[in-house]
């Protein structure tokens, strides 16, 4: 087997990552791994010290499609940029490099929709949504684990909060 | 407050011993938040850098929890300082690099610190004693929701905070909980509980965070997912992973008590005889000596120290917090034979 990044020489570094069920597997050669920072293996590393690699092996490229020209209006970083860092240049970035990204966030985390908090001045119409789905997940998980009274507490929080008369608001 | 404050005591937040506080040692909870358009720390130069910290610096400053407490220039601190923050948790090794434009604000606890251009334009950090990621979070809401009062932080419906690295998109957050696992370690069952918690999603690192291996039997598990669950639900799930851990420690603790009673308070004396006696103690071996001595408290086969004690030894025996005692630099020998000292008049 080549290693992936260089797909020259044999790859003798193995690394497996679950996330989410999903496996994802890596193999590199002795020298890719150790420009990685994966060499003496002895040490833990996480995923994202292997960023920079998988903004490639993650992404199937569109024939004809030609990422390297992409260039962010705002922080001026380049696809070639983003590859070699394996981070970001500025919020912008996450529309210039949409189509990498997707893929990419969706092998790291499973998932490429946020449900958590938003910020206080993205107003409060998406709190609700979020606090919503958050009341409606604990629901079920108290349903599933047969948590009675916790489930119809919060079948009452989620009622009074899809009438608009809760007040809605925590901590 | 100045760092030179901050060593005349230990932490605040080690103080408390915290819930569970037999199985953890603290509770972290991270935020990494950016500011809209402007461009990510480890990407601008300096001066836009700059720009960054200017942006944020008043907001942070007039903070509840910050008010009191103090900001620092990171370019402004000695080696020894920088590295004392670093041994007390309150700043990541990276920040320590390339000090330019990186600053950071401490509350008066330590509970509360904000590292500003890590590699993101801020990290929110608190941390608790024991097991307690709900006050964690309770207390990282507030500073969250304060600062997002003042300014606009990079944020998209779909992909939620943005951040530098893809692997913090979402919530931007990350709960630690640190865990002393003796008994998992010498039943030899440690390496099957660590690969479960890999399974499950979860990172597992060593003592001082990224890239630091587990010494005196400490164990950091942390989420690796950011996206697509809230905030809620990453703590929860974490917090279940946690406590079955501890039923399996606690069950590895009966289990040594029953079958390997002599040689466990064998193990637990000799570590409180080497501690009281020695003359030259390297970190390491001090770090692992305190580790059998907790483990022996906790079974109530030792009642000379007590908990908070050993907690603060842990801090107190690293390098910076030898030579900010002593107020000079020290070598490795001569801190070793310091160590020593500073152990002997501690553990009585």
């Amino acid at each position: 087997m080549l290693c992936q990044i260089c797909n020259k020489k044999n790859a003798t570094v193995h690394l497996t990552e679950i996330i989410n069920d999903q496996m994802t597997e890596i193999h590199l050669c002795e020298a890719c791994a150790k420009q990685k920072g994966v060499a003496g293996m002895g040490q833990p590393f996480g995923l994202q010290d292997l960023l920079a690699g998988l903004v490639d092996f993650g992404t199937p490229v569109a024939p004809g499609a030609k990422k390297t020209d992409v260039k962010c209006p705002n922080c001026k970083m380049t696809y070639e940029d983003f590859r070699k860092l394996g981070r970001l240049g500025c919020s912008v970035c996450y529309d210039t490099f949409k189509d990498t990204l997707d893929p990419l966030l969706k092998k790291v985390h499973g998932s490429v929709q946020h449900v958590g908090k938003a910020p206080v001045r993205e107003g409060e119409k998406f709190q609700k949504k979020q606090e919503r789905q958050d009341l409606q997940f604990r629901l079920q998980r108290a349903i599933q684990s047969e948590e009675f009274e916790e489930a119809a507490r919060l079948r009452d929080k989620l009622r009074k909060l899809e009438k608009g008369k809760g007040e809605g608001k925590k901590g | 407050m100045t760092p030179d404050d901050l060593i005349k005591k230990p932490s605040e937040w080690l103080k408390g011993s915290g819930p569970h506080s037999e199985f953890v040692f603290s509770s972290r909870i991270r935020l990494a938040r950016n500011l809209d358009k402007i461009i990510f720390s480890n990407w601008a130069n300096k001066k836009q850098q700059e720009q960054a910290l200017a942006v944020v610096e008043q907001p942070v400053r007039e903070l509840e929890a910050i008010k009191n407490g103090m900001f620092l220039r990171m370019s402004e601190m000695s080696n020894v300082d920088k590295q004392l923050l670093v041994e007390r948790h309150l700043i990541s090794r990276e920040h320590v690099q390339e000090a330019d434009a990186k600053a950071v604000a401490i509350s008066k606890d330590e509970a509360v610190s904000i590292m500003i251009n890590e590699e993101d334009h801020m990290r929110i950090q608190i941390l608790q004693p024991g097991f307690d990621l709900d006050r964690c979070w309770d207390r990282a809401q507030e500073v969250d929701t304060e600062l997002g009062k003042r300014l606009t932080f990079a944020f998209s419906p779909r992909y939620g905070y943005l951040t530098a690295c893809p692997t913090n998109t979402g919530t931007g957050l990350r709960a630690s909980v640190m865990l002393h696992l003796p008994a998992l370690v010498l039943t030899k069952q440690i390496n099957r509980v660590i690969q479960a918690v890999i399974k499950l999603g979860l990172t597992v690192r060593g003592l001082f965070g990224e890239g630091t291996e587990a010494t005196g039997n400490f164990f950091q598990i942390s989420n690796q997912v950011s996206l697509g669950r809230s905030e809620e639900e990453i703590i929860d799930n974490i917090k279940r992973i946690i406590k079955q851990i501890m039923e399996y420690e606690q069950n590895a603790r009966q289990s040594l008590i029953t079958k390997n009673r002599s040689s466990l308070e064998d193990q637990v004396w000799r570590s409180y005889g080497i501690l009281k006696n020695a003359h030259v103690m390297s970190s390491s071996e001090a770090t692992e000596l305190l580790s059998n001595l907790r483990l022996g408290m906790d079974l109530g086969m030792l009642k000379e120290v007590n908990q908070k004690v050993i907690n603060e030894l842990f801090i107190l025996i690293q390098p910076a917090h030898l030579q900010k005692f002593e107020d000079k630099n020290l070598s490795a020998q001569q801190r070793d034979v310091k160590r020593a000292e500073l152990i002997r008049a501690k553990v009585k």
